[in-house]
């Protein structure tokens, strides 16, 4: 039991070794500790899910996840889906393309759902996708647009190459 | 959030040590879905928090027990349980009620001991552990308690889960008489919401159908038809009808709650209760558990 614990966590795909309170949740640290803003805080009650990031490839609510928690984890955030040259994955492509996005605050965590709901099932029902996107809530009301790019990529040849990153 | 120290012990006698030596200012974190809100929100001011995921005998999984009983880990999240093949077979009303838990953030962090022991009276789980006649198996400074779910739950956030015990286990038991289940449940809108009603009912063997239900007052209910007319097919409608008003006797909805008024949760009672009569009954003709 101490105040300040060090953790040690793979951020996309970068080993990070950090201390934190044990009131701090994984959602401050990556925008605090390690400037991974990307990750939005908005409802902070597990409702909206702006801050959705994957930890050993599950979508989680990273303001219900306490930062010790996540020691030893595999995390994936906005910030890890484009290439290292900048270029963007399929589904944020598609996301661009059926103009699913227009405040952008969302956009993260919906990206995230996005991608772990396909790294699960290649080829999604409409039904398997609202089920799967649920947890995340567009206040421009852009679902139809952002259903329409999930099921761009679903039927585009990219699906393995996405899902497996 | 205000602060407080975390320990993870590593085995269970470090976990009730520590619970029982920090009594009433330590509380425990499964999957954090309620306790982390609680804690931001200030209604939750504990001095320690006991994250138990690094006990091996909370471990998450479910196993088939010796004799013959489903034994779901207490850290076990609803993702798992929803696709488990094991509960789909033996209480798919479990696999589908863990599969409409919050969302799939929420799924893939809330455990099946924090949905219980959070002991919220619309906890989705809870109709369809008492349907199947659970067993929360507890342990603490006394010993191991088992406690038959129907005796768990006190009201809204209370259960008899004594200070320092720790949930390690729920079971379901292999039935002597097997038992078909459907759950059904109202929200305001599809998708993530919390329940307006929810419930489960259950056919067995010899007819008897158990009907178990939440959101309607302090704890989730279960009772039970033993005069065979609800699983009856040649029971008339009104028959039918009137074993779920006696059934349905104990109801309170709560008319402060802002998911819906009392009287229509009553009303969609009766919906629900005919839609999983149905649902359980055709799963007992097609040979399904």
């Amino acid at each position: 039991m101490t105040e300040g614990l060090a953790i040690t966590l793979t951020v996309n795909g970068v080993a990070r070794t950090l201390g934190v309170a044990p009131n701090h949740t994984l959602l401050e640290a990556l925008r605090d500790d390690l400037a991974l803003t990307g990750t939005k805080e908005c409802c902070l009650v597990g409702e909206c899910g702006a801050c959705t990031v994957i930890v050993d490839g599950r979508p989680v609510d990273s303001c219900l996840v306490l930062a010790v928690e996540a020691d030893g984890s595999r995390v994936l955030t906005v910030e890890g889906l484009a290439a290292a040259d900048g270029a963007l994955s399929p589904l944020q492509a598609a996301f661009l393309d059926k103009g699913a996005v227009q405040c952008g605050f969302c956009i993260p965590g919906q990206l995230l759902a996005a991608h772990a709901l396909l790294a699960d099932d290649a080829h999604p029902t409409r039904h398997a996708i609202e089920e799967g996107m649920a947890g995340n809530l567009c206040r421009c009301g852009c679902y139809e647009q952002i259903f329409e790019a999930i099921e761009g990529v679903a039927e585009g040849a990219v699906v393995a190459e996405d899902a497996a990153r | 959030m205000h602060t407080f120290a975390y320990a993870r012990p590593a085995s269970l006698e470090e976990a009730v040590a520590l619970l029982a030596e920090h009594g009433p200012d330590a509380r425990v974190l499964a999957g954090g879905t309620d306790l982390i809100i609680r804690l931001r929100d200030g209604s939750a001011r504990p001095r320690l928090v006991v994250d138990v995921k690094g006990v091996p005998e909370l471990a998450p999984g479910i196993r088939a027990g010796s004799d013959g009983a489903l034994v779901i880990g207490a850290t076990t999240v609803m993702t798992d349980i929803a696709a488990d093949p094991l509960v789909r077979r033996n209480a798919p009303a479990l696999a589908e009620a863990a599969a409409v838990v919050g969302s799939v953030q929420i799924r893939n962090r809330a455990t099946l001991a924090g949905n219980i022991c959070n002991a919220s009276p619309a906890a989705d789980t809870a109709p369809a552990l008492l349907v199947h006649d659970a067993t929360v198996v507890a342990i603490g400074p006394g010993g191991t308690r088992r406690i038959p779910l129907d005796e768990f739950f006190v009201r809204s956030g209370v259960t008899t889960l004594a200070r320092g015990e720790i949930v390690t286990a729920i079971e379901i038991p292999a039935p002597a008489s097997r038992i078909t289940s459907a759950h059904q449940r109202r929200t305001r809108r599809r998708g993530h919401d919390l329940a307006s009603v929810t419930l489960c009912c259950g056919v067995d063997d010899a007819g008897v159908t158990r009907v178990a239900f939440g959101s309607v007052g302090p704890r989730p209910l279960l009772r039970l038809d033993t005069a065979g007319v609800l699983a009856d097919p040649s029971a008339s409608p009104e028959a039918r009808a009137a074993a779920f008003e006696t059934i349905f006797t104990d109801a309170r909805p709560s008319a402060r709650s802002m998911r819906a008024g009392p009287e229509y949760r009553v009303a969609m009672l009766r919906v629900l209760g005919r839609r999983a009569l149905a649902t359980a009954l055709e799963r007992r003709a097609a040979g399904e558990a």
